[in-house]
Formats: C-alpha cells, structure tokens, sequence
C-alpha cells in the first residue's frame, strides 16, 4: 500500500470516529426528549410533586433547587477556585511543596463522588449540626469542583503569553497589579470555560448530594423572600433535592403511579436547563471578555 | 559629559554558567547605544540587567554594580516599580495588551496614580504623536490593538513605554520582527527620540546600528571586546575580532 492510500484509509477513520461521537450523542439526546417531552407542560415545571398516592403535579422545586445549589457552589468555588490558580500559577515555586499540592489537588479529583457524599454527611451534616441542607450540599460539591477549578485557572494563567508578563512588568507595575489588570482577562475565556465545566457537574450530581442536601424538598412558599424561614426557598439551611436527585429518587424508590413519566420529564428537563445555561454563560463569558479586552 | 549609566565589573551567572565577565561601560545620556555580536554573547542579557528583568528568571545571581545616575540599581533597597518606570523596555516581538490602544498607552500612568479623563487623554495623544502613530490610529483609539500591524504594534509600545515618562529606553532587536519598511519608520523614530532619553538597542542587524547608533559595543562570548563611536567601529576597528565580525566571517 502507498503512502496516499494509507492516508486516505486514515482520514476516512478520524471522519467515521467523528460521526459515530456525534451519532452516539444525537441519538442520546434525542432518546431524552422525545420519551420527556410529551411531560413536560408549565404546570411540570413549575408546580411541586404531587401526594405519594395520587401522583402528578410537577418539579418545580426541584428545578429551582438545582439553580440555587449552583449559585450556592459558586459562591464558594469561585473565589477558592481562583485564589488556588492564581497561587499555583503566580506564586508557587518548582519543588517538594508544590508536587505535595498538586498530588493532593490530584487526588481530590478522582475521589468517587458517593464518597465526598458520605464525607459531606459526616463533616457538613452532622459534625456542624445543620442536618440535610443546601449549604451541606453546596460544600460536599465543592469538594470535588474545586480541583477542576484550580486546575483551569491555573492552566489559563499560564497560557498568557510570557511577552505580556514582561510588558507589564517592564512599565513598572507590581505582580498584583499585573495579575489583576493584564493576566485574568487574558485568562478570562479559559476560566469561564472551566466555570461552565464545573457548573455542568453540579447540574448533574446526584450521589454527593443524597447524604448532603437531602432526598426531599420542604413545602415552599415562593413568596416568602425571608432567608431564616424554613419555606423560604432562598434558605441556605433547608434540605433541597435537585432535579438530578429527584430523578434518582423516583426511579429508585418512587411508589407514586406516574414515576416512569415523572422520571422521564424531569431528565428531558434537565437536559434541557443544562443546555440553556451552557449558551447564556458562553454568551455572558464573550460579552465580559469584550467589555475588558477593548474599552 | 557625565555618564547615564555605569557598569562596574558587572558578573552575571545562569545557575553555574557565567553569562557575563567583568562588563564595563558607560553609556552617555541623549545618545544611541547599540549592543552586537553572535547570539549568545550576552548582549541581551546586559540589556535585560539594565532594569533587572532577570530577577524573574530563576537561578541568576550577580555581581559587580550598574548605576543609572549614580545609584546602583542592585542596591537592596532599590524600589524596582520607580527603576523600571525610569528604564522602559522594548522587546522583540511587538507585546501590546490585548485591549484597546488607548487603554494600552493609558494602562502605565493609570497604574501609577493619574486617574482623570483629561490628563490620560492628553498623555495618550502626546505620546502617540511622539511615536509617530497618532495620525494612524487617531480615529480607532477605542479599537482593540491587536488589530494593529506588527509595525504599528511595535510603536505603540514604544508610547506606552513613553507614557510612564521613562528617562532611558532599552530596545530588545525590536525591530527583528518587523518588515523593511516598518523597520526603516522605527529607526527614525529612535533617532528621534534620542534627544530627550537615553536609548540603549540591542541588535542583530549592522546595518541598523550603523544607521542609528552613536556608540557600538561589540560582545563576544559575555565580554565587551571593543566600544567605539559607531562609524569608528564599523570603518576602523581595533580589534581584530571585532573586524572579522563584522565583516561577516562568523556570527
């Protein structure tokens, strides 16, 4: 065989590999919404689960709790997130500590998620005495974005071209400044990708969260904007099962008439948030680079 | 004339490997020095010593002093944010920030201290015009520099080097990425600015330093083999190193 038959062979390979990736995900996706879709209605997504006997009603909560969880996480990975990054990447230097670092940062990652969940309900749930709560759930999660988050600003830092480092330096302006002014948005579209990766995951999370924010949701009243009530829906101390752990739930356990219907609308459900949030923060992410890249 | 800089038996070391022997020399204010020799003679090295950019690499230490206006800049109380806003440095490639290009020239005197419209405004039209852009990117102030020629790039770090008021400017081969035709508008802008700052170019390219330079040192193997005013140089040289380098026998 020749050189340009054996190139030809190759590229038709990558190309069959690209469409059978592609395939796989159509198909996945499109096997979601259609057995979902025909579920899904206002009142599903906005009313709270019917009774345990009669079924119906919807997962309004759920999706809510799913929102909040996420902002709650970030709250917290965020700034940790970025503050770990701009260390590994600015200040820490070539030797034993910092393998030490990035052995743990590595470490972390890989832990099984049920077992950041039952360490969530040690640490979070009991040891501090809140019980079932989102903020249990938002920490649990953070556990594991953390090293994600890390890793990508990190990575993102030091991706800046080193000419612009110099630059700056060179105009007599400080470390700081120069992270704070040239480096981070620079960084700035890698670390919202990172965001939107770590974010994708708390959508998704079930099993860190079953011992942490809890299988059940309270009774809500929407209305009530007091942070301290138990039926606020803002209460960072009240259990919240998300959409995710809300399907588990039904599957796994539900006795209610209409799970299978349920189960299906709520994933199609999810597909669906997660799709939305991916577009609106890649837009926002484009929209905030070009408010700081150019005046 | 008293000196803008001195450079007294000047060591500096890559870890083991000494990068510089015992440099001396003087460099006179309002004139254009040039640096040649080979790559790896050192001669970027003591540009980048000149406002201690290779305090950034690890492993380098050093020995000796190098006085700009009679303090030695290695000095432990030297205050490296004023030395580096009093010796401003132009690299090889064009590095503008990727933001606007006034935000670019503005970004220097805005870090240290000058926060009202006018003032920047002022300083970022003043120094445009200094570095022979203004007439060329007036229009687009508020566009993103990256869209910039290298050329135009390479100027416009030159006004944000100017606009923190420098008094010396270092020039790392600027104009090494640059076409025939930027390079030529580069060079008489340094010939230019030389009557009101000290300018120190490195430079691969001989022609150049004959074109723009006052005074020449000739590197080899981290030692000055010879410094002379640059038509000296390049018509007599003493050493007969020097004259085999440039005209072409190695490097």
């Amino acid at each position: 065989m020749n050189a340009k038959t054996i190139d030809r062979i190759a590229t038709f390979c990558f190309y069959s590999i690209a469409v059978l990736i592609v395939g796989i995900l159509l198909g996945l996706v499109s096997f979601i919404l259609i057995r979902g879709l025909g579920v899904i209605d206002w009142s599903f997504v906005t009313e709270a689960p019917g009774s345990v006997l009669t079924g119906g009603g919807g997962v309004g909560p759920q999706l809510f709790n799913s929102f909040y969880l996420l902002i709650l996480t970030m709250l917290i990975t965020i700034p940790l997130g970025l503050g770990g990054g701009i260390y590994m990447a600015e200040y820490a230097k070539p030797g034993k500590l910092t393998d030490f670092i990035r052995l743990s940062i590595e470490v972390l990652s890989s832990l099984p998620s049920i077992v950041v969940g039952l360490f969530g309900l040690l640490v979070f749930v009991q040891y501090t005495g809140w019980g079932y709560s989102m903020l249990a759930g938002a920490l649990a999660l953070t556990v594991f974005n953390l090293p994600l988050m890390v890793r990508i600003v990190e990575q993102s830092l030091t991706a800046v071209p080193r000419e612009q480092r110099e630059a700056s330096f060179a105009l007599g302006v400080t470390h700081w400044q120069t992270i704070l002014k040239i480096l981070i948005p620079a960084a700035l579209p890698g670390i919202i990708t990172g965001t939107i990766l770590a974010s994708g995951r708390v959508f998704g999370e079930a099993a860190a969260l079953l011992f942490t924010a809890g299988m059940t949701s309270p009774p809500l009243d929407f209305t009530n904007w007091d942070f301290t009530s138990p039926t606020s829906p803002l209460n960072p101390f009240r259990p919240a099962s998300t959409l995710a752990v809300h399907i588990w739930k039904v599957n796994a356990e539900g006795i209610i008439p209409d799970a299978k219907e349920v189960a299906s609308g709520a994933s199609a459900l999810l597909v669906i948030a997660i799709l939305i949030f991916n577009l609106v923060a890649r837009w926002l992410g484009r929209f905030i680079h070009a408010r700081l890249t150019s005046s | 004339m008293t000196d803008k800089i001195s450079i007294e038996d000047f060591d500096l070391y890559y870890g083991e490997n000494q990068a510089l022997k015992k440099i001396r020399l003087n460099i006179i204010p309002n004139q254009v020095t040039a640096f040649i020799g080979p790559s790896g003679c050192g001669k970027s090295t003591l540009l980048r010593s000149m406002n201690r950019m290779n305090d950034m690499i690890p492993g380098v230490h050093t020995s000796g002093r190098i006085a700009i206006d009679g303090k030695n800049i290695y000095d432990r109380e030297t205050d490296l944010v004023q030395l580096r806003k009093n010796v401003g440095m132009v690299f090889q490639q064009p590095n503008p920030f990727p933001i606007s290009i006034y935000d670019n020239v503005a970004y220097g005197p805005r870090i240290h201290g000058i926060k009202t419209k006018k003032k920047l405004d002022e300083i970022v039209e003043r120094t445009l015009k200094q570095a022979n852009l203004w007439d060329e990117v007036k229009d687009r102030l508020h566009l993103s520099a990256m869209g910039l020629s290298g050329g135009q790039q390479q100027r416009l770090v030159i006004a944000r080097v100017l606009a923190v008021e420098p008094d010396v400017i270092l020039m790392d081969e600027p104009a090494s990425a640059l076409d025939p035709i930027s390079t030529e508008r580069l060079e008489e802008l340094v010939i230019q600015l030389k009557k009101d700052y000290t300018i120190v170019i490195v430079t691969h390219n001989m022609q150049q330093a004959a074109r723009v330079s006052d005074k020449t040192v000739f590197f080899l193997n981290g030692e000055i083999i010879e410094v002379n005013d640059t038509e000296q140089l390049f018509t007599h040289p003493e050493d007969q190193r020097t004259e085999q380098y440039i005209s072409g026998q190695f490097g």
